[in-house]
């Protein structure tokens, strides 16, 4: 149960999406944040539909895949798609019933919104899907290495990042753990009241907490022995560099963002 | 006559038919933890089950309690089928009781005696039962009168061990499954453990399932030895019988106990030993016997 969450889950296959500098991806990710920002006509969506498509092939992660890791989302995009069709005013009434109005244009608003969250989410997911957390944090810290001049602690902040990331899989497996273990014991999650259920996680949480603290300390431990302290001097046994096939990326990307743009005046 | 022997004999005993286990079906990450396990486990045995990480052993013992379900196959307690609709996991939970490996991971409450009464609570028994469980636990368990009142944080290893191990006896099960209960325990506290559920088995009818990897720990303890390898059973019978095909235990990584090697060079050696000792007592014996032989 816990184990099917896959937003943000590396998919390990080889693809050329999966071999590019993870700069490439994390700036290309933004680049299709601001694209699917700034279209209005319909030709922008049959673009970015058609660019995310297009990278879903390359990248060779499944497409029923992804779509699993649309669901966390689902309620937030029900609820868009329930605003914009009720809150709308504009256009022709096409349906009505007590105090519902429903227009033509809010009609077609909440489904293009639907669209946009639907590529959104998509967008970002296959960066996690083709980037493990590792290279992640690595492209990051790189990126935005010119921000240590103004004494922003670049280094710091993507070392807590990779932990961070690194500790989720092991919580979840550990809840899993607690969780089967008290349930031995008779514990029921499921079923009771509100305040029944909030009391039963206490044999959950407390183990978990605990442990996320041995594990800490054990963590901050081992670092030391090793000597850590902290990012100056510190080398890289896989330096990030640049390649050809990053270029190459590079032009796809800004490409399809002039594309796009230019699809705005189109219409 | 037979076949109603037969009958009540399956009435007593845990029966797994034709159990396959399919882990993350349909992702990149799928794997068959278990293929096709077929046991029959007996009331009162003690069991021994081994083989390596990532052999099923983990897998297998969480569908004997119904938390994990097969994916295919049936597992019978007491003649009903456990994945059946309506079949009442909860007590079921509390006639299987599995101890988790670290079991102490999953202490939380503010004293020892709370802690070890989460189980019989959550069977809702009254309040008498669960004082006297809980006190017959902690006491089958070996831990201390003084530690009772003390918070199970403060303990030592092997103490919030016992503890969580009490934690499951208090429910009272028929059928009692530790999970390398030995695991990170310094060898007197191994030794410690182990006497303890030996104990437990002898004097409390029940079934134990003891899962390790250590040859010596179940070859000293258990009647029977299931040994895993990939998802399937390897072999299943005697320490003596399993012990015997060491040959074919070391192609799936594994060995038999050190005691067994040595009985076997010291036959090639010449010295008359009638069979490969899997204990050292068995081996100090079968030396014994040799020598007042040799001298008289």
């Amino acid at each position: 149960m816990i184990r099917d969450i896959t937003i943000g889950q590396y998919y390990p296959v080889d693809s050329p999406i999966h071999r590019l500098d993870p700069r490439v991806k994390l700036s290309g990710t933004m680049l299709f944040l601001i694209s699917l920002f700034v279209f209005s006509g319909y030709l922008g969506y049959v673009l970015a539909a058609l660019f995310v498509g297009i990278v879903i092939k390359v990248s060779k992660v499944p497409f029923r895949y992804i779509v699993r890791g649309l669901r966390p989302v689902l309620i937030l995009l029900l609820v868009t798609v329930l605003f914009n069709l009720l809150l709308t005013r504009e256009g022709t009434e096409i349906f009505s019933f007590g105090f519902i109005h429903i227009y033509d244009q809010g009609l077609i608003f909440a489904f293009l919104m639907a669209i946009r969250l639907v590529l959104l989410v998509i967008g970002t997911s296959l960066m996690t899907f083709t980037t493990t957390p590792n290279q992640l944090t690595d492209g990051l810290e790189k990126g935005l290495r010119g921000l240590k001049k103004l004494h922003v602690p670049v280094h710091e902040i993507a070392m807590m990042m990779s932990i961070a990331l690194r500790f989720i899989p092991i919580l979840v497996e550990e809840t899993d753990k607690i969780m089967k273990a008290q349930q031995a014991r008779g514990a029921d999650f499921e079923s009771g009241k509100l305040l029944q259920r909030a009391k039963a996680l206490v044999p959950l949480l407390v183990p978990l907490i605990v442990s996320a603290f041995r594990r800490a300390n054990d963590l901050a431990l081992a670092m030391e022995a090793r000597c850590y302290h902290g990012g100056d001097g510190r080398t890289k046994m896989k330096p990030l560099k640049y390649k050809k096939r990053d270029a190459v990326a590079y032009l796809i990307l800004f490409g399809y963002l002039g594309l796009v743009i230019g699809s705005g005046f189109l219409f | 006559m037979d076949t109603e022997k037969k009958n009540r004999d399956l009435q007593e005993c845990m029966v797994l038919d034709h159990v396959s286990y399919v882990y993350g079906a349909g992702t990149a990450y799928e794997k068959y933890a278990l293929q096709d396990i077929n046991l029959v486990l007996q009331k009162g045995e003690f069991i021994g089950l081994i083989g390596h990480t990532g052999s099923g052993k983990s897998t297998l013992v969480q569908h004997l309690n119904g938390l994990l379900s097969p994916t295919s196959g049936h597992i019978y307690y007491r003649g009903n089928d456990i994945g059946a609709a309506g079949f009442n996991k909860k007590e079921l939970r509390s006639k299987v009781g599995l101890v988790f490996q670290y079991p102490e991971h999953q202490l939380f409450e503010t004293t020892v005696v709370k802690d070890v009464a989460f189980g019989p609570k959550n069977m809702g028994l009254p309040q008498l039962e669960i004082d006297m469980r809980t006190f017959a636990a902690l006491k089958e368990a070996g831990v201390g009168e003084d530690l009772y009142d003390a918070s199970p944080f403060e303990l030592s290893g092997g103490q919030k061990r016992r503890v969580a191990i009490a934690g499951v006896l208090a429910m009272q099960p028929d059928i009692l499954i530790l999970d390398e209960p030995t695991a990170g325990l310094d060898p007197r506290g191994r030794d410690e453990i182990l006497d303890r559920i030996a104990k437990i088995h002898a004097e409390g009818n029940r079934t134990v399932i003891l899962v390790s990897h250590s040859m010596e720990d179940v070859a000293e303890y258990a009647s029977r030895l299931i040994v895993m390898n990939s998802g399937r059973v390897f072999c299943d019978g005697t320490p003596k019988e399993v012990f015997e095909e060491y040959k074919e235990l070391e192609k799936i990584g594994l060995a038999a106990p050190q005691v067994t090697y040595l009985s076997e060079a010291l036959r090639a050696d010449g010295v008359a030993l009638p069979y490969n000792a899997t204990t050292v007592e068995e081996a100090r014996e079968l030396l014994l016997a040799d020598w007042r032989g040799g001298r008289g």
